[in-house]
């Protein structure tokens, strides 16, 4: 029995009291890509943001239900945020590289965490860079600035960065919305190996990607989970009209 | 009528370009002035010797010390003070009205004249504390007038860091501090600076809270309970009282190449920094 990496009962997220997910309830599995689909204002990035408590940042946001991560709730007072995001990494829509050089990017997360010794650091950045398909194009220059990066390699340097923690999830936020097809191509290829070792959940606009990439695949709309199965299932023969109806473009 | 847009752009560039050159030609017209009057006197001599007859003669070797000493502990004070205020103000806190009350409250502090500063440490400082006319009377009352430049600097200065940098830092299991120390003072960094630029050159300019709190003694000072004299007091005696206007001058070309190398040389340190990283 595939065992469930996050269970997530009942959640509901209201910004300044309006409702944004509406009693969500599902589970997530371990070793596999979930793709969340759905239109703008769906609700996705704050459920994407709700499994690392990235939600509460900002002023306004109340919290209802349970999120369980391996079984413990992650949003009781007393729960470790700090050590929950070192477990749940997170992936931005637009590729934000820290202004420092590439090394110092990877090594950012690795060195909160209290690692200092160099070799150790040397290895961390070589694996990372290498899982996130980009270790050739800058194993010569991981002194130069990480802005100076093109888009779509700052996005891989961000997934690069994310896996130096040696997180067990790594959510994503429309990783891939800014970027061309070969970058894109390049992430969706890094992806469907990283899920043997990491439980992916992917947020897209772009629902080819979700069919392309995802396990499984979720459909948020107005902030409520309207459908989720196997990918090819509900691509193929989704359960609800509003689904049908948003992956064969007739809204969204 | 409407006037042609290819009009109103050379208008605006002539209206705006010279807004720029006024303002440097009334610059670079003080510096030459002051110069042309003050260099001929500045020599190695006039730099490192001691006044004599109450600055008639000789040099301004001890108020060049006072000038050093004064702002040093003055920015000393105040700049970790003034930052870790800026910190907690932007960075801890949520924007609520009691924020609002202490924002306006710097923001009155910093419109003050100085001369009033120069009186309240008179009576708080030297009198009250009986710290005397000194240079920690005069370092605590430049810092307290500082003090509101540097936390409204700071402030704005971390306001700009992008707010994507904390999320990332953030979603990377930083905690606020390691936030704070790693991703946004690294980038406030030039504003900080600027900040700190701006409190150096006032509180050495500053003549008006300095000659009510540090005296104006032309001896060397050996601690920081004696008195001393800035250039800024020096150049305002020698004036005011008819002593030597040509040292008067000399003191202000002093001052203002001690002014230009202070800022160039934390710009040139800042450049440095900035280019490593971006």
């Amino acid at each position: 029995m595939m065992s469930h990496k996050f269970e997530i009962q009942g959640l509901t997220v209201r910004w300044h009291g309006n409702p944004l997910l509406k009693k969500i309830s599902m589970n997530i599995a371990s070793s596999e890509i979930l793709g969340v689909i759905g239109p703008a204002g769906s609700g996705k990035t704050t459920f994407l943001r709700a499994l690392n408590r990235m939600n509460e940042l900002e002023q306004g946001y109340e919290m209802e239900g349970r999120v369980l991560l391996e079984g413990v709730d992650i949003q009781s007072p007393d729960y470790d945020v700090v050590s929950l995001r070192k477990r749940v990494g997170m992936v931005f829509a637009l590729p934000i590289a820290l202004p420092m050089s590439i090394y110092e990017n990877i090594v950012y997360g690795p060195r909160l965490a209290g690692v200092r010794n160099r070799a150790k650091l040397d290895e961390i950045v070589e694996k990372s860079l290498t899982a996130a398909f980009m270790w050739n194009e800058v194993k010569d220059r991981l002194d130069s600035s990480g802005m100076r990066l093109s888009g779509g390699q700052q996005q891989r340097l961000c997934l690069a960065r994310v896996l130096a923690m040696n997180p067990e999830v790594i959510l994503l936020d429309e990783p891939c919305s800014g970027l061309d097809p070969i970058s894109t191509a390049k992430i969706e290829e890094a992806l469907t190996e990283l899920k043997q070792n990491y439980t992916i959940v992917l947020v897209t606009n772009n629902t080819h990607q979700a069919a392309r990439v995802a396990d499984k695949t979720a459909f948020f709309l107005m902030g409520e989970l309207v459908e989720i199965g196997p990918t090819n299932r509900v691509f193929t023969a989704p359960t609800q009209k509003q689904t049908d109806d948003y992956i064969t473009g007739r809204f969204g | 009528m409407r006037i042609h847009p290819r009009h109103t752009q050379r208008i605006a560039v002539t209206v705006l370009g010279g807004a720029t050159l006024l303002t440097l030609a009334v610059l670079v017209f003080i510096i030459v002035f002051i110069l042309e009057k003050g260099l001929p006197v500045v020599g190695p001599g006039f730099l490192l010797e001691y006044s004599e007859d109450m600055g008639r003669a000789g040099g301004i070797f001890t108020t060049i010390v006072g000038t050093l000493v004064l702002p040093v502990l003055a920015i000393g004070l105040a700049g970790p003070l003034g930052i870790a205020t800026a910190v907690f103000l932007t960075e801890y806190t949520v924007e609520t009205k009691v924020t609002k009350v202490i924002r306006f409250g710097t923001d009155c502090l910093a419109g003050i004249p100085s001369i009033i500063f120069g009186l309240f440490g008179f009576i708080f400082f030297v009198t009250t504390l009986e710290m005397g006319w000194s240079i920690l009377s005069g370092g605590l009352t430049l810092a307290f007038m500082v003090l509101p430049t540097i936390i409204r600097t700071t402030e704005e200065a971390i306001k700009a860091v992008p707010k994507s940098y904390r999320q990332v830092s953030f979603s990377l299991g930083a905690t606020r501090w390691q936030t704070v120390k790693r991703a946004v003072l690294p980038n406030a960094l030039p504003g900080i600076v600027t900040g700190i630029m701006l409190a150096i050159a006032r509180s050495i300019g500053e003549t008006a809270a300095v000659i009510f709190t540090a005296g104006s003694s032309l001896r060397l000072p050996t601690s920081i309970f004696d008195s001393t004299r800035t250039m800024s007091v020096h150049f305002y005696i020698l004036a005011r009282e008819g002593i030597s206007l040509e040292n008067a001058y000399g003191t202000a070309a002093a001052l203002i190449i001690a002014v230009l190398l202070v800022n160039l040389a934390a710009y040139w340190t800042m450049h440095r920094f900035i280019a490593k990283r971006s």
